[in-house]
């Protein structure tokens, strides 16, 4: 061992992260407010920063650092969409991706492990087909494969045809990855705050001034803000602070669950995934299993956990993988998602000015968290949709412009 | 919540109803303009609080309307749609 590490355990005094630093005092004016500082926030405070030169930037949250969908997800991510506009959008996140630990100067422990979605009936592996094909036009590695290269790969899933719901195949993604999602978020806070960007957590915005159409401020329960630009990263909460501004969203708030097993020594290597099981499953470096299934049933701005989702997804998850019958329970939770009616993203221009939206992240936030970053500070600081966005815009819903994602996780084929 | 009363059929498993979602005004058809219409069909209030919710009772396919609070997932009272909307007549929905 380094005797420099060695010494650096043994000292008594460390020096502090810089954005763990208790709350700074609040300005009267930014150029841009953030509402939310969960990966998707600070990510867009850090690119600001660091590709624009907008640095008097503030972040905002009700709570604390990354405590919302950030620290709720199953940490999967991937570019195997359906759709080419979602393709082309989380394939640049994968790009983003794979440079990030570099570029954040952080170890995410970006893990590409290869991500599976099993087909268990003819209409998913007609999906499977369809997806493998706009995957591969838009430059993405997938394919379709069968039970048994399937099972050559991943040993420990039951393949067999004596269950209820059998293979028949799966859409392989080689790419496909899992990270440490709370160093997400401390890496972009870390390098966002060095750059002079202030994270307030413990901050709850109350309303948004709007003056002639055009957002002027915020106000707080630590008090009123002037901002130049505003923009809101509040999964589960957006539509409640798109009210404070003037406008609705076509987003249900609905919870998502999600558990992880004891820890265990490393026995599956792969992403596992079933849209029409409703279950996903992967092991985290921990060597816990970290599974999710569906969203929950009805709207509820609520992080309870219920009996039903278990039930359902370890009825599921033992077929696919009957050693999970000797495993426990550690944790459960549940994020509050925001659902849209076409399972794609809203992002940048709303119909208030110097107003901007990231919200509509349903099931599938976290992966795009890096490309969301730099593509929202892209649009906020030339106010114009980027092209790439462009698809997702709040008004594609007046346009009957819909991006029908069946691709996300935990839709059904 | 793992008993929902159907006001037709009486007190039934969560797991036999499917939710419709917040009761919205709807314009009328023949004289909603574009914006009006999409509107209605895409865009939700959201309501964190107490709201009228549509629910589908599947088996024996019975829309009935709900109160319940989206804070403490309580519900409040069950009715008829028939119910709700003689109730509701003046209040423009």
């Amino acid at each position: 061992m380094p005797f420099a590490l060695l010494r650096y355990g043994l000292a008594n005094g460390h020096p502090d992260a810089p954005h763990m630093r208790p709350r700074p005092e609040l300005k009267q004016s930014y150029d841009v407010v953030v509402i939310g500082a969960g990966g998707h926030g600070l990510a867009i405070a850090y690119n600001l920063a660091a590709k624009h030169g907008i640095t008097d930037v503030c972040v905002l949250d009700k709570g604390w650092l990354a405590g919302g969908n950030t620290a709720r997800n199953t940490t999967i991510i991937r570019a195997n969409y359906l759709t080419p506009e979602g393709v082309r959008f989380y394939k640049e996140a994968v790009d983003l991706w794979r440079g990030l630990s570099g570029e954040l100067e952080i170890n995410l422990m970006y893990s590409e492990r290869g991500h599976f979605t099993l087909a268990h009936t003819d209409a998913a592996l007609r999906t499977a087909r369809w997806r493998a094909e706009v995957n591969k036009h838009l430059g993405v590695n997938s394919e379709v494969i069968g039970p048994g290269d399937i099972k050559r790969i991943c040993p420990t899933l039951n393949v067999s045809e004596d269950v209820r719901y059998p293979i028949l195949g799966a859409l392989y993604h080689p790419p496909g990855a899992i990270a440490r999602h709370d160093g997400v978020a401390w890496g972009y806070a870390k390098e966002a705050v060095k750059r002079g960007v202030e994270i307030h957590p413990q901050t709850a915005v109350t309303g948004i001034m709007v003056e002639n159409g055009r957002a002027i401020g915020v106000e707080t329960d630590r008090g009123t803000i002037r901002a130049g630009k505003i923009v809101q990263a509040v999964a589960g909460s957006s539509s409640l602070v798109a009210q404070m501004a003037g406008f609705q969203l076509p987003i249900r708030t609905i919870p998502l669950q999600a558990c992880v097993s004891e820890p265990v020594k490393p026995i599956l290597d792969q992403i596992i995934v079933s849209g029409s099981l409703h279950v996903y499953i992967s092991q985290s470096a921990r060597g816990e299993m970290v599974m999710g299934g569906a969203t929950d049933p009805y709207g509820l701005y609520s992080t309870r956990s219920t009996l039903d989702f278990k039930e359902s997804l370890m009825a599921h998850m033992l077929e696919l993988f009957p050693f999970m019958g000797e495993l426990k329970v550690l944790r459960q939770w549940a994020g509050m998602a925001d659902m849209t009616p076409d399972f794609s993203p809203v992002m940048g221009l709303t119909p208030i000015e110097n107003f901007y939206i990231d919200a509509g992240w349903g099931t599938w936030g976290f992966k795009a968290t890096p490309v969301c970053g730099v593509r929202m500070a892209e649009c906020i600081a030339t106010n114009r949709q980027p092209e790439l966005l462009r698809p997702f815009a709040l008004d594609r819903f007046h346009a009957f412009d819909l991006v029908g994602e069946k691709g996300a996780a935990s839709v059904g084929h | 919540m793992k008993i929902l009363t159907c006001p037709v059929n009486g007190p039934r498993n969560i797991t036999e109803f499917v939710w419709g979602g917040e009761v919205k005004p709807m314009p009328n058809a023949a004289t909603a303009t574009d914006r009006e219409w999409t509107d209605y069909l895409f865009m939700e209030p959201n309501t964190a609080g107490e709201i009228y919710e549509w629910w589908l009772h599947a088996p024996t396919n019975t829309w009935f309307i709900a109160r319940r609070d989206t804070r403490s997932d309580a519900v409040l009272e069950t009715m008829t749609a028939d119910a709700y909307f003689s109730r509701t007549s003046e209040r423009q929905v």
